[in-house]
């Protein structure tokens, strides 16, 4: 396994999945098909394209994980994030705020007024700011409802964007990256290969050059964010796209960028854009 | 605490005299009594300490949860169906309230 080159050196897919099949563990399947409950089928495997010329293919996450791990998310009985989604559907319909409104009341029932949401963000606001789903509520509760805005972080943010993102599940990820959206999508790519970190690790060295090879006793995903907020095995809970940032960032042993930055936000769309084809998985399962 | 909302997943179909894996869970804190607040006072246990599920009126389970159950609590078991009929799950709260949930099932 170690001999093996980075896998962009290889031309064709078929080399990568050589790549998968010998690693130590034979977990990591690329051929396996994610299935929900028997019954809809999500988009694992995405044609690349100008937007991620050293990726070969583009792969969900879901494909890096032990079979085990992958089986959780195949059945929305046995997927934790479920029950997290259960209260955001809750809190969709509570009023709150002086205003004295819900989610609802606006925005109508939340499979019809938010399908497709999820796979179009971070999205440019009306001022041409980009923003997060997480900016998008707090600014409805804030100016909408009269109510507090919520923590980027909180069990009641995760919760609303769970149960939101659940909405576009199975849905291709179609974020919008020209136009006014060009800017802060070049400040993510530039992002996205600047080294960081006394370790001097770019996010493309791990999840361009590396995937598919152990990191220490995982295995390297492509870092696609199609499957946030994902619930992580490690620490049983949902966990954010900023946190995982944060995360990833701080493992290279660099000050990181705060939750909810500019900076992120712009990693966000472009780090979204190199998933593009793949399906929102909703609620994703993962180490 | 949101609305505690119990879940049941059966197989889709079965013979008569199968025995069929039943999974059952709800969502609940399982405060267990032992953990403080900010304030340092000792947050009240509450947990659902009975869970039972009869088919067609027999008992197939009677369990009792203790305090070191983790929240939502799952719990899966065989129960052998030699008919048609309705499963009855109850969970029992600290507080007093009862949960139920009924699936009917049918054997081919």
């Amino acid at each position: 396994m170690q001999h093996l080159k980075p896998a962009k050196s290889f031309a064709l897919a078929a080399a990568c999945m050589a790549l998968f099949t010998g690693a130590a563990l034979a977990d990591p399947d690329p051929t396996a098909e994610l299935v929900i409950d028997g019954e809809l089928h999500l988009v694992t495997r995405a044609p690349s394209d100008d937007i991620t010329p050293y990726l070969p293919e583009r792969y969900s996450g879901w494909l890096f994980r032990s079979e085990g791990t992958r089986d959780i998310q195949m059945d929305d009985f046995e997927n934790p994030g479920l029950l997290t989604v259960d209260a955001g559907l809750a809190a969709w319909e509570t009023a709150e705020g002086t205003a004295g409104q819900s989610c609802q009341d606006c925005h109508g029932d939340i499979e019809e007024g938010m399908a497709g949401v999820r796979a179009v963000m971070p999205h440019l606001n009306a001022d041409g700011d980009l923003r997060s789903m997480e900016d998008y509520i707090n600014t409805c509760r804030t100016e909408r409802m009269g109510a507090e805005a919520w923590g980027w972080n909180g069990g009641d943010m995760i919760a609303m964007t769970a149960a939101i993102s659940m909405q576009s599940r199975g849905m291709p990820v179609a974020v919008e990256i020209t136009g006014d959206a060009a800017p802060y999508w070049e400040q993510g790519r530039d992002m996205y290969y600047t080294r960081f970190g006394q370790l001097e690790l770019s996010c493309a060295n791990c999840h361009e050059d590396s995937f598919g090879q152990m990191i220490r006793a995982d295995h390297l995903s492509q870092g696609q964010i199609n499957g946030f907020p994902t619930y992580r095995l490690k620490n049983a809970r949902l966990n954010s796209i900023h946190n995982r940032f944060r995360g990833c960032i701080r493992d290279t042993r660099a000050e990181t960028f705060a939750i909810g930055s500019d900076e992120f936000r712009a990693l966000e769309l472009y780090v979204a854009s190199r998933g593009m084809g793949l399906s929102v998985e909703g609620v994703a399962v993962r180490n | 605490m949101t609305e505690v909302r119990p879940r049941i997943r059966l197989p889709r179909r079965a013979s008569a005299g199968d025995s069929i894996v039943v999974k059952t869970l709800i969502n609940h804190d399982m405060e267990s009594g032992q953990r403080r607040n900010s304030a340092g006072e000792t947050i009240p246990r509450q947990i659902i300490n009975r869970f039972t599920c009869e088919f067609n009126g027999a008992m197939v389970l009677d369990a009792a949860l203790e305090g070191a159950i983790s929240a939502n609590p799952y719990i899966e078991f065989e129960a052998l169906v030699d008919q048609s009929g309705d499963f009855v799950f109850t969970w029992y709260d600290d507080n007093g309230d009862v949960y139920t949930a009924t699936e009917a099932f049918e054997v081919s």
